[in-house]
């Protein structure tokens, strides 16, 4: 009975509700993926989509490497909209982060043990200085996020870009690639055979538990909440806004420079190699995919890790599905369908809901409720 | 039979907890003046938004000319000619007058606006009416009033003939109420049909016809109004007598808790001044009233006073403190406890739960938290203290979405929270506004009760009622001005109103205005 009893106030809560909600919505994005690959190509579509669902599978090391960076950039976003705020720049706050974390990684000669932290620990101030900034312009001049968040983002890129090429150290211009990290600055791997998954997913989700905890057991994160739900309110209450908006705001760019760190610090499977930055005056893309993750996960800290994987595992059998000739673009056509509908979805819940009820109302009162029978007499009447 | 233009038949509406509506039924007349009261939450406002289309009945059904009519969304009850005023007014706060009453129903012509016609259709309806309004100013910069005759020329433009009226009076000064009272009997002598949700038995007794009675969701019953009494009426809206005036002790007056001295205030809308170097103190155990029609500066120096808003001259001191350039949080600290005239804009988070708006001025202090860490199991049973004194009803206690509460148990909350504040100094700003009898009464008594306690209150107030019954000081502000000290028991109503008008002034006043 407490069995029961427990189940029925989890499927009332509102996280069920979210979680159903993605769902469907990912369900719906699936189909439509589908769709297209049976338009493009009509003999493979099955293997194809086959591919997409079940690719991932094969590639579990990956799915987890790759979702690493997205679950950083990912809870970038969702925690400052958290606050009302949409940190559209999480990509640049992530260029930094990587790029203050290969300076560390080349420039410093540290211990093993110690150097890969130190690598981190700098990748995360300088995407947290790439959020501070917008943050500090948010709260002293009022001037919007979104659009000083987009200009730094291309600020950080071209800057980053430029830092790199006149480094001698870090580039080499022959290969316009970033040399192979000192092994000293590389993130433990986890021994996954063909995999660069390491030690950073278990650190990503310890501070997706960490902003979870922040949000709902802290002042602060009351205190954040309350803002984006009703800055009136929280001004009336005599919270501090200027501070927290700026406090928000670093704090976020601190998760997407981990992001930044963590997918550049990674071991590559070959011995001796690293992953390597390119400076080709591309805005990352790992940016943009956190908003898709914070959005699917309704910008909750413990879904954006399920969303991060989520959003990972199927860009894994999209790769895949490039066996069978389909382009690995198809994917992001089925993130940006589960995108709408995740929102979409709310919707169609309460909608859905509403009609089961009034069914079994219906249902249960058909005896008594003549209710079509006598408007259509009366239809006659007149 | 008689002759009906709307039956609302054996409606039943539910909401997550709580039965909104339980089984009504409500005939209107056609030419009628069909009063619906209740207080707070006993599902005028649902049932009226059933009629509207907002809502979907789980049972009953809707008549309109005695045939059975299906109304899903305020389109379809727009089509069968029924308009509606709400509460909360549903206009776009940037557009003119114009654009918001053809909002919808734009006259076009190869999808070009016509609005030329529309102006002379609204000038047409605003003279017939006696509606008085501007259609080329901007809604932001007109006054509640007009905003309220803006909404009444929606549903004039849309030829509506069955005009709900939602609190129409909750936010209009007295002369605004009569002049509404007049259009509302010059729409039903036309042969509209008038549906008059209140809780304001005065009004209903001049006004209306007949008159629905509901409580808790249930309808108690339709009577006369020629057939009944002040008194029965809201024996039958509460359930018990309820008194009109306020049981008050002599005050006993204590050390100086307010000095407030040459406050001045920028006016947000022009270069004027909002507030003209106003002094005044408020002692310990006494209700100082300010008294004033809406607009004249009180906004401004509630701001000014709470910290919202900067002065630009002046001096404030709570306890022997300067506050002039305080934060907010630092009023808090020094005994400021703030019931905010806007309890959705301000008072309230609405999408927090009922416990974490009952801490929202309190959450920081070492009894809620420890190191930053939230302490669920203190806020809880702080909570459960509120509301249980405070009798804040709500669907599932502490953990209730606010929003979904009902604005009566909404005020209550905020009153019950920034009365147990260990403060010093109570800003109550229209607290009962938009409350129905029950509800002001049990305010009214909690604030004699922080006056007796040895609080000192300064209520902001509109309501001439409120402002002779509860205060023991009065002070009538007028352009920003303060132009009369006023006793409520040797002063009339009639004298009152003069002083709110601008027509009669303190010479003391003056004298001191100008030094």
């Amino acid at each position: 009975m407490q069995v029961k009893n427990k189940i029925a106030k989890l499927t009332k809560s509102k996280g069920y509700s979210s979680f159903t909600a993605a769902l469907l919505a990912i369900f719906i994005g699936l189909i439509i993926g589908y769709i297209i690959m049976l338009i493009a190509s009509p003999a493979n579509s099955l293997s194809g989509i086959a591919m997409v669902l079940v690719g991932g599978a094969s590639r579990l090391g990956d799915v987890f490497y790759f979702a690493t960076p997205i679950l950083m950039t990912g809870l970038a976003v969702g925690f400052a909209f958290k606050m009302g705020m949409f940190n559209i720049g999480a990509s640049g706050q992530y260029t930094m982060g990587m790029f203050f974390a290969l300076y560390a990684g080349f420039m410093w000669d540290l211990p093993a043990g110690i150097h890969w932290i130190v690598c981190v620990l700098a990748g995360m101030i300088g995407g947290l200085l790439w959020g501070l900034i917008p943050g500090i312009l948010k709260a002293i001049l009022n001037v919007n996020e979104v659009i000083t968040s987009i200009m730094f983002n291309y600020i950080g890129m071209y800057l980053v870009d430029m830092l790199i090429q006149g480094n001698a150290t870090m580039y080499i211009s022959s290969k316009t690639r970033t040399d192979y990290l000192p092994s000293t600055a590389q993130i433990t791997s986890l021994g996954v055979q063909n995999s660069n998954v390491n030690l950073s997913i278990f650190i990503a989700v310890a501070f997706a538990i960490i902003l979870f905890i922040v949000l709902n057991k802290t002042t602060f994160g009351y205190e954040l909440k309350a803002t984006g739900f009703n800055k009136n309110a929280s001004t009336y209450a005599g919270m501090n806004g200027k501070r927290n908006i700026i406090l928000t705001m670093a704090i976020a760019g601190a998760m997407a420079g981990l992001g930044g760190a963590f997918a550049i610090l990674a071991p590559s499977t070959i011995p001796g190699s690293s992953m390597t930055y390119e400076p080709i005056n591309v805005i990352a893309a790992n940016g943009f995919n956190g908003i898709a993750v914070a959005l699917l996960a309704n910008s909750n800290p413990l879904g954006i890790i399920f969303s991060s994987i989520f959003v990972s595992y199927i860009q894994r059998g999209g790769t895949l599905a490039s066996l069978f000739g389909y382009k690995p673009e198809i994917i992001d056509i089925v993130i940006a369908v589960i995108i709408y509908f995740s929102a979409f979805a709310l919707f169609m819940k309460t909608v859905v809901a509403e009609v089961l009820k009034r069914r079994k109302t219906e249902k249960a009162s058909t005896g008594i409720n003549s209710d079509q029978p006598l408007s259509a007499t009366e239809k006659e009447d007149v | 039979m008689e002759d009906y233009i709307i039956e609302m038949l054996n409606i039943t509406k539910e909401f997550p907890g709580i039965v909104a509506n339980d089984n009504i039924t409500l005939r209107l007349k056609k030419g009628e003046i069909h009063a619906l009261l209740g207080e707070n939450g006993a599902g005028k406002s649902t049932l009226m938004s059933v009629l509207f289309g907002l809502y979907q009945p789980e049972k009953g059904e809707i008549k309109k000319n005695g045939k059975a009519v299906k109304i899903h969304n305020p389109n379809d009850a727009n089509d069968l000619g029924i308009g509606m005023v709400h509460q909360h007014f549903k206009l776009v706060e940037i557009f003119t007058v114009l654009e918001n009453i053809i909002l919808g129903v734009e006259p076009s012509k190869m999808g070009f606006l016509q609005k030329k016609q529309a102006r002379e259709k609204i000038l047409e309806l605003s003279e017939q009416y006696g509606l008085k309004v501007d259609p080329d100013e901007t809604i932001e910069n007109i006054s509640v009033g007009m905003q309220q005759r803006v909404e009444i020329l929606k549903m004039l433009y849309r030829e509506n003939e069955i005009l709900i009226f939602d609190e129409p009076t909750a936010v209009l000064t007295p002369q605004e109420i009569e002049e509404l009272m007049e259009i509302m009997r010059g729409f039903a002598k036309e042969g509209k049909s008038i549906l008059f949700i209140s809780h304001k038995l005065n009004e209903i007794m001049a006004v209306a016809d007949r008159c629905t009675v509901l409580r808790k969701g249930k309808c108690i019953g339709t009577v006369e109004i020629k057939d009944t009494t002040k008194e029965e009426l809201s024996k039958m809206m509460v359930g018990r007598d309820v008194s009109f005036s306020v049981n008050k002790k002599a005050h006993q007056l204590g050390k100086v808790v307010l000095s407030v001295r040459n406050m001045t205030v920028p006016s947000k809308l022009s270069k004027k001044n909002a507030v003209k170097n106003v002094s005044f103190d408020v002692r310990a155990g006494e209700i100082v009233c300010i008294a004033g029609i809406d607009g004249n500066g009180q906004s401004e120096f509630v701001s000014a006073l709470t910290g919202l808003e900067k002065l630009s001259g002046g001096k404030i001191s709570l306890c022997g403190k300067d506050i002039s350039k305080a934060s907010i949080r630092t009023r808090s600290k020094a005994g400021m406890s703030h019931i905010p005239e806007d309890r959705h804009k301000y008072g309230l988070v609405l999408d927090y739960t009922l416990e974490q708006n009952l801490v929202l001025q309190r959450y920081w202090q070492p009894e809620f938290q420890l190191h930053g860490f939230i302490k669920n199991r203190e806020v809880r049973s702080y909570a459960e203290k509120l509301i249980q004194g405070y009798d804040v009803r709500s669907g599932e206690g502490p953990v209730t979405n606010v929003r979904s509460m009902s604005g009566g148990n909404q005020q209550k909350a905020i009153i019950a929270r920034e009365n147990d504040k260990n403060h010093e100094l109570l800003v109550a700003v229209q607290p009962t506004r938009g409350l129905d009898i029950g509800a002001i009464e049990y305010i009214h008594k909690q604030l004699v009760a922080g006056r007796d306690a040895g609080k000192a209150i300064l209520l902001v107030s509109f309501e001439l009622d409120e402002v002779m019954d509860v205060s023991d000081r009065i002070l009538v502000m007028y352009e920003g001005e303060i132009v009369g000290e006023l006793e409520p028991k040797s002063v009339s109503v009639q004298e009152l109103g003069l002083y709110m008008s601008g027509a009669k002034r303190d010479k003391a006043k003056e004298i001191e205005n100008a030094g």
